[in-house]
């Protein structure tokens, strides 16, 4: 070694041979099997195994990890006693039972609307199902399906009934409170600005600070989907000097994703949904559930797994629905449970009624 | 290092390059480490690119030129929702710098008043200043960010009751609204003769210390300088026709508007950020001012200066030396805490960009990669400047 340039080849093949030696795998077969992959081009069940088997691992865990939301009563809000409640967490709790045949085998992982999306493409959760607006850019850049939607709802304004506010535009120039990182922030833009109208925005970070700050008179209004401003008016000092407006400004199908990349684990989400919404339309409920195990009515045979092999098809049991809706009851339940008219919330079905009763929700048949 | 730069002075490296040669194997070491730390960058990286390839997660900081689309409450550039990501992130962090450099400022006069109040001979006050120290920092900053925001908030009317203490200041809970000035061409002039006021008065003072030093005769330079401040702008100011006007604030449908404003978040997240921070500085003041030996004080009494002299020319100067680098860490962790600002809907870096941008965009790694870019360059920067300042005010060996 008469060189520093011997020197260097020396330490560059000591550096290469350390860190060769605390790889978790051998780079080199990696590299090879990259090379196979792209080769056969339709090296679909490689990709799918690398993408990640959902299924299995949630299997092998023993319990679903589900993101909620921090507390948003009537979607997931947790009680004294640290219960979840609302629909976004009996979708989770479906989906558990479906999978595991046991409604209490999942987690609930509180997000904030700022940290949600990183937590389902880090694989921190299985599932979000955290009142989340499908939108395309969502779908298609975040690396995320939408599996359909659970409450049909759209951005509105709460304000106090004395500030002589009755349409969204009277707003023009006030103050609007709302939460960082939301769709909500987007539309708000987008409707003063297609109308040329000026307003000032505060975004915090939690919604129960925004909340508060509407409250303490800071700011004008306070914006969110209808469904969580409901929710946010008991939250007030005096509920009744505030009203929510019946202008809505968007469209917000919300509704739970997973990453993409896994279709077993996609059609399992959505399925399970579609199933809820088949159950209601066909009458099946949580309290009728065994009577209907005996139903003649083919639909119904198919859904509760009587006929057929749809469950085996996704990689559960074939009566992965019975198991779904024994757990929650049917769409219809969930909601009437959770945001209905005999609740504190006291929202209509409106949107969310079935397409038969004059809604949208309209769910692709089993078979 | 040393060993390196001092080889001239040594017989040249009689040993062969080879192994036994100490040079040669801290050169491997240092390489072998150096391509490994590489190597895992490198490796992390890569596989971070693979995955989000493979999960369809755009990448790239194109992302900064598409339009941000939403609105920012404090902007001290102009921008509008159909500026661009780059601009949200521009507002950010100007909104984060002007807290900070607010906040370094307050707090560090605050904490040497603290600090100097704690040594006080006066008992009550003394203890007030201690209480002062222990209440404010062992509160977490988090409360008291929202203890300041929500207290500032409470009293103030809503802005159709808004005080009115002084004529065109009106003060509600939308903010503190000032006139805006507005400044006419004339102003260049009167810039021009401030400055040339200042220089010269700086000039002046050191001119008469000279003197004083070699001939102890006294000139009256402050008084001097003061006249000289206040006459020479203020003639050009009349000579120019007082290029200047106020822009009031005017009442509109929900809110004044016009003016300049002082949001609440603003005055919370300051105050939040300079009593909690004035506390650790205070206690950094009184611990460089308690190492400072009696000695020096006595002999200073003993000299006849004053107690305030003795302090100004004495004890603060040694006391400095224990004190900036502790007083660094205090300043980079109030830049560093500005980032809470989102809790109280400050528009920051951190609110607006790893807040509001990554949401939109998704780009988690990108925007936390600039972030993070930021925040080091800032602390670097601070770091720079107060080593630089260190070694100023450190004991001169001679």
């Amino acid at each position: 070694m008469k060189n520093p340039l011997v020197a260097l080849i020396v330490g560059i093949l000591i550096g290469a041979g350390g860190l060769y030696f605390f790889l978790p795998y051998d780079p080199l077969l990696l590299i090879s099997q990259n090379a196979q992959v792209a080769s056969t081009q339709g090296g679909e069940g490689e990709d799918r195994a690398s993408a990640g088997d959902t299924l299995q691992r949630v299997r092998n865990r023993g319990f679903l990890q589900c993101g909620v939301s921090q507390g948003l009563p009537g979607f997931s809000s947790p009680d004294e006693q640290g219960n979840w409640s609302g629909i976004d967490v009996d979708f989770c709790r479906a989906l558990a039972a479906a999978i595991f045949h046991d409604p209490a085998k999942v987690r609930f992982r509180p997000l904030s609307a700022k940290d949600r999306f990183t937590a389902l493409q880090s694989g921190e959760i299985d599932i979000l199902s955290r009142n989340t607006t499908w939108t395309m850019s969502r779908d298609t850049q975040l690396g995320f399906d939408f599996i359909g939607v659970t409450y049909y709802d759209g951005q509105s304004f709460i304000v106090r009934k004395d500030a002589g506010i009755d349409t969204a535009k009277d707003l023009a120039g006030g103050t609007i409170c709302t939460e960082t990182g939301t769709t909500t922030e987007l539309n708000l833009a987008d409707f003063f600005r297609s109308r040329g109208l000026s307003y000032k925005v505060l975004s915090f970070e939690k919604n129960d600070e925004a909340v508060v700050a509407y409250d303490r008179g800071r700011c004008d209004a306070y914006t969110t989907d209808a469904s969580g401003l409901y929710a946010q008016r008991l939250k007030l000092t005096n509920p009744d000097a505030n009203k929510v407006l019946d202008d809505v400004i968007s469209k917000e199908p919300l509704g739970p994703a997973v990453r993409q990349g896994d279709p077993q684990w996609e059609d399992i989400g959505r399925w399970t949904l579609n199933a809820l919404l088949n159950a209601e339309e066909l009458g099946v409920t949580s309290a009728n559930l065994d009577d209907m195990l005996e139903s003649d009515n083919p639909r119904v045979k198919r859904l509760l797994g009587r006929e057929g092999a749809y469950g085996e098809a996704i990689g559960l049991a074939p009566d992965w629905a019975v198991h779904a809706i024994r757990a929650t009851g049917n769409y219809g339940e969930m909601f009437e449970r959770n945001v209905g008219t005999q609740t504190p919330l006291g929202i209509k079905r409106g949107l969310n009624a079935l397409w038969t009763d004059g809604g949208v929700q309209y769910a692709p048949p089993v078979r | 290092m040393g060993q390196g730069h001092s080889k001239g002075a040594r017989p040249r490296s009689a040993a062969p390059l080879g192994w036994n040669n100490p040079r040669v194997r801290s050169f491997v070491y240092q390489a072998s480490v150096l391509i490994a730390v590489i190597s895992v960058v490198w490796f992390f990286a890569a596989t971070a690119q693979e995955n989000l390839e493979r999960l369809n997660i755009s990448s790239g900081f194109g992302f900064l030129d598409n339009t941000a689309g939403f609105g920012i409450i404090q902007t001290l550039v102009p921008y509008s929702e159909q500026s661009s990501y780059g601009r949200a992130f521009i507002v950010g962090l100007l909104n984060t710098l002007v807290v900070a450099v607010i906040g370094i400022v307050l707090a560090t006069l605050l904490g040497f008043l603290i600090g100097v109040l704690r040594l006080s001979n006066n008992w009550l006050i003394a203890k007030l200043a201690a209480a002062y120290v222990e209440i404010m920092r062992n509160i977490p900053l988090l409360l008291h960010l929202f203890f300041w925001y929500f207290a500032v908030l409470r009293p103030l009317p809503g802005p159709a009751d808004s005080l009115n203490p002084l004529p065109g200041v009106l003060l509600n809970n939308r903010g503190l609204i000032l006139p805006a000035p507005i400044f006419d061409a004339g102003i260049i002039a009167f810039l021009v003769a401030f400055a040339v006021a200042l220089i010269g008065g700086v000039f002046l003072v050191r001119w008469s210390r000279k003197r004083q030093r070699d001939t102890g005769q006294l000139f009256p330079a402050w008084r001097v300088f003061a006249a000289l401040i206040v006459f020479l702008p203020g003639l050009t100011w009349l000579v120019a026709g007082a290029p200047f006007h106020l822009d009031f604030a005017v009442e509109g449908a929900f809110d004044y508007t016009g003016g300049m404003r002082l949001l609440p978040e603003f005055v919370a997240l300051v105050l939040g950020l300079t009593l909690y921070t004035a506390a650790f500085i205070g206690e950094i003041v009184r611990a460089g001012i308690q190492s400072v030996g009696r000695g020096q004080r006595e002999a200073a009494a003993s000299l006849g200066l004053k107690e305030g002299t003795t302090l100004r020319l004495v004890v603060i100067p040694q006391a400095l030396r224990l004190i900036i680098p502790p007083l660094t860490s205090q300043i980079l962790n109030l830049t560093k805490n500005s980032s809470l600002a989102v809790a109280i809907a400050y528009p920051d870096l951190v609110a607006v960009f790893s807040g509001t941008v990554l949401n939109q965009t998704g780009q988690a790694i990108e925007v936390i990669t600039i972030t993070m870019a930021v925040y080091l360059t800032l602390s670097l920067l601070t770091s720079l400047a107060m080593n630089w300042y260190n070694a100023r005010v450190a004991l001169q060996e001679r």
